[in-house]
C-alpha cells in the first residue's frame, strides 16, 4: 500500500512484532478485538450467503414456517435456465452491461486521467466535474437521467425532434440506463488510473520521452505495461459492478420490460409478491458463483505483495 | 504536479546544440496546438458531463405549468415553490433525519471495529491473518442480493423490544439497518486500516509495551492517532456510501415514514408522478449532503477511494 504514506517516515522493512510473552488479558483483547467485527461479519453476511446456498435447492414460498420448504433438488436451476425467459434476458442485459462499461466508461476514464495528469491547469477543476456523479447515489442517478429521457418534455427528445420512449421501450431502454451508468462509473475509473498514474517514477516516462518517442508511443509501450496492477484492478471492479448493478434499473421501472437484471430478479422474486424463495436464492447462488471467481481475483491482485 | 509539466522543459536543457534546438522550438509549438486541443476536448467533455446536473438544478427552480406550455427548453417560469413544495409535503426534513440516524452510527461502528480487527491483524502477522483478511474484504465486494433471503428471515425472527423499534423485530428497523451496513462496510475498512498500520514502526508499540500499555491502549493511545488520515478518509466515503444506500432500506424496511431519504425519493416520484421538476428540487435536495461533504473534504474522498485500491 504504497498510496498511504506513513505517518512516522518509518522503516519501510516490516520487522516481526516483538516477541514478548502476552499476558492473559492481552489475549482475551486479541479475542474480542478480533472476534467481534469477525463475528458480525461472518453472521450477516457468510452464515446468510451459506444459507442463501442451501435454499437454492429448496421450493418455498418463504411463509410458512421452515417446516413447509420442500427440497428439490437442482430443479431450481433446471428451471431458471429453461423455463424462465427473464433470466435469459437478464443474463443477455448483465453481459451486456458489462461490455458496455468496458467499452466507454473504461476507455474514456483511462483516456480522461492521462489527459488530466499532464499537469494542465485547471486541472484540478476538472477533475472535480467528472467524478461527482461518482459521490450521487445510483438511484439519484436514476432520477436525474429521467429528467434526460423522459418522453414528454425531456432533453433527449426535444433536442432530436423524436418522440422515443427512452426508458420504457424495451428495445432502447437498457442503452439508455447504461449511458447514465457510465456517466458514474467514468469518474471512479479516472480516479483509480490517476492515482495509478502518480505511483509510476516520472523518469521512466522523461527518458522515453528523450528517446524521442511520443506521449502517445510512451503511454502505449511504457506507461500501460507499467499500469498493470491498475489495469486488472479495473478490471475486476468492473466486472463486479456490472454483476452488482441493481438501483438505476430498480427505480426506472423494477427491473422490467427490457431493464431485467440478475439482481433486480432475485430481489423481485425474493422481496416481490411471487415469493419465490428457493428460486430466487438459485439466482443468487449463480449470481454468487460467478462474483466469487472475481473477487478470488481481486484478493490476488491487493494481497499478492502482503507475502 | 510537476512530474509531467511542459515536456519541452525537459528536452530544452539536454539538446544544446543549433539543429535541435530549431527541432525543440517545432516540437513545442506542435506541443502548444496539442494543449489547445487538448483543453477543448475537455473543456467540452466537462460540460457535457455537468449538464445533467445543471439540468436538473435549473427545471428544480421552474414551475411545471410554465414548462408545460412554453417546453422544457425555454426560459422563464422561476419559482422556488418546487423546493418548498417538496420540504413540506414531501417530508424531506424528516427522511434527512431517518438518513441520519442511520448513517452516523453506523460510520462510528464501522470505524470502531473495523480499526480492532486491522489492529489485530497488522499486529500480530500469523499465517491465518491471510484468511480472515480475505473473509472481510470479500464480504464487501459480494452482491448484495446474494444473502437477501436468509437475512430477511433472522431479521423477521430477531425481537426486538417495543421502545427499540415499532415493529417488535430486527426486520424494519433503524437497528437493522445500522447493523447490516457494519457488516458490509467493515470489510473495507479493515483492508484499508490493515495496510495503514502496518507502516507504523514496531519500535513504537514496543516501547508503548515497555511503558506497561496493554494492547487496547496500544490500539487506542498509539496507532490510532496515527491514523487519523485513513480514519478521516474512510469516515468521509462510508457516509456517502451507506447515504447513498438504496438496496438495503427497500428490502429490510416496509414502514415508509422509517426510510432513508434516498429510498424515500422514490415515494415522491411515486406521489408526483408527474411533476417532473417537483422531482428535480427533491433530488438536488438528496443529493446536497454528499456533494457538500464531497466539495469539503475532496482530499479525503478521493484518497479514500484509491487507498484500497492501488499499490
Amino acid at each position: 500500500m504504497t498510496s498511504t504514506v506513513p505517518p512516522q517516515t518509518g522503516t519501510e522493512t516490516r520487522t516481526p512484532a516483538p516477541k514478548i510473552r502476552r499476558s492473559r488479558s492481552d489475549r482475551w483483547t486479541i479475542a474480542v478485538m478480533l472476534g467481534l467485527p469477525a463475528a458480525i461479519v461472518m453472521g450477516l453476511v457468510w452464515i446468510p450467503t451459506v444459507f442463501t446456498v442451501i435454499l437454492s435447492f429448496a421450493r418455498w414460498d418463504g411463509i410458512g414456517g421452515t417446516s413447509t420448504i420442500e427440497w428439490i433438488g437442482t430443479q431450481n436451476y433446471v428451471d431458471a435456465v429453461q423455463a424462465y425467459p427473464p433470466f435469459q434476458q437478464a443474463l443477455h442485459n448483465n453481459v451486456l452491461w458489462l461490455a458496455f462499461l468496458f467499452v466507454f466508461p473504461t476507455i474514456l476514464g483511462i483516456f480522461l486521467a492521462v489527459l488530466l495528469d499532464r499537469g494542465l491547469k485547471g486541472s484540478r477543476l476538472y477533475q472535480s466535474i467528472f467524478y461527482i456523479p461518482v459521490v450521487l447515489s445510483m438511484a439519484l442517478v436514476g432520477f436525474v437521467w429521467q429528467l434526460i429521457y423522459s418522453t414528454d418534455g425531456g432533453v433527449l427528445n426535444t433536442i432530436l425532434g423524436t418522440d422515443v420512449d427512452w426508458l420504457g421501450n424495451p428495445d432502447v431502454n437498457i442503452w439508455a440506463v447504461m449511458v447514465a451508468a457510465s456517466w458514474r462509473h467514468t469518474g471512479y475509473i479516472m480516479l483509480l488510473y490517476l492515482a495509478g498514474l502518480k505511483a509510476i517514477d516520472p523518469s521512466v516516462r522523461e527518458a522515453a520521452l528523450m528517446d524521442g518517442a511520443g506521449p502517445v508511443r510512451t503511454f502505449f509501450r511504457i506507461v500501460f505495461p507499467l499500469m498493470k496492477p491498475t489495469n486488472l484492478l479495473i478490471i475486476v471492479i468492473t466486472v463486479i459492478e456490472a454483476l452488482r448493478a441493481f438501483d438505476l434499473v430498480w427505480v426506472i421501472n423494477k427491473g422490467r420490460n427490457g431493464l431485467e437484471l440478475i439482481s433486480a430478479l432475485v430481489t423481485a422474486n425474493v422481496v416481490g409478491e411471487a415469493g419465490r424463495v428457493g428460486f430466487g436464492s438459485a439466482l443468487a447462488t449463480i449470481m454468487l458463483v460467478i462474483s466469487l471467481v472475481f473477487i478470488a481475483l481481486y484478493l490476488w491482485i491487493v494481497m499478492r505483495s502482503d507475502d | 504536479m510537476t512530474m509531467t509539466t511542459p515536456l519541452a522543459d525537459h528536452s530544452a536543457p539536454v539538446h544544446r546544440n543549433g539543429p535541435r534546438n530549431k527541432a525543440a522550438v517545432a516540437n513545442r509549438r506542435r506541443l502548444s496546438t496539442a494543449h489547445a486541443a487538448m483543453y477543448l476536448l475537455l473543456t467540452a467533455l466537462a460540460l457535457l458531463w455537468i449538464f445533467p446536473l445543471l439540468w436538473a438544478l435549473y427545471n428544480s427552480f421552474r414551475d411545471y405549468d410554465y414548462v408545460l406550455t412554453h417546453g422544457y427548453l425555454s426560459v422563464g417560469g422561476f419559482t422556488l415553490s418546487n423546493y418548498t413544495e417538496s420540504w413540506e409535503v414531501g417530508g424531506i426534513p424528516h427522511y434527512f433525519l431517518n438518513s441520519m440516524l442511520i448513517t452516523i452510527p453506523a460510520v462510528l461502528l464501522i470505524l470502531f471495529i473495523g480499526s480492532m480487527a486491522a489492529f489485530v491483524l497488522a499486529r500480530f502477522p500469523w499465517k491465518f491473518n491471510v484468511i480472515m483478511l480475505a473473509v472481510f474484504i470479500a464480504g464487501n465486494l459480494l452482491p448484495q442480493q446474494t444473502l437477501l433471503t436468509p437475512l430477511f428471515r433472522l431479521y423477521n425472527a430477531i425481537p426486538l423490544p417495543y421502545w427499540m423499534s415499532s415493529s417488535g423485530s430486527l426486520y424494519d428497523s433503524y437497528w437493522g439497518l445500522i447493523l447490516v451496513h457494519v457488516a458490509f462496510q467493515t470489510g473495507f475498512c479493515v483492508f484499508v486500516l490493515s495496510n495503514y498500520m502496518k507502516t507504523v514502526p514496531p519500535e513504537l508499540l514496543e516501547a508503548a509495551t515497555v511503558d506497561g500499555a496493554g494492547l487496547f491502549r496500544q490500539y487506542w493511545q498509539v496507532v490510532l492517532p496515527l491514523c487519523r488520515p485513513a480514519l478521516a478518509a474512510l469516515a468521509t466515503l462510508m457516509i456517502t456510501w451507506i447515504y447513498n444506500d438504496f438496496f438495503w432500506a427497500l428490502a429490510l424496511m416496509v414502514s415508509g415514514d422509517k426510510l432513508p431519504v434516498t429510498t424515500a425519493l422514490q415515494n415522491l416520484q411515486g406521489s408526483f408522478f408527474t411533476d417532473t421538476n417537483l422531482l428535480a428540487a427533491g433530488s438536488v435536495l438528496v443529493a446536497l449532503p454528499t456533494v457538500l461533504v464531497f466539495v469539503a473534504l475532496q482530499r479525503h474522498f478521493v484518497s479514500g477511494l484509491t487507498m484500497g485500491a492501488n499499490k
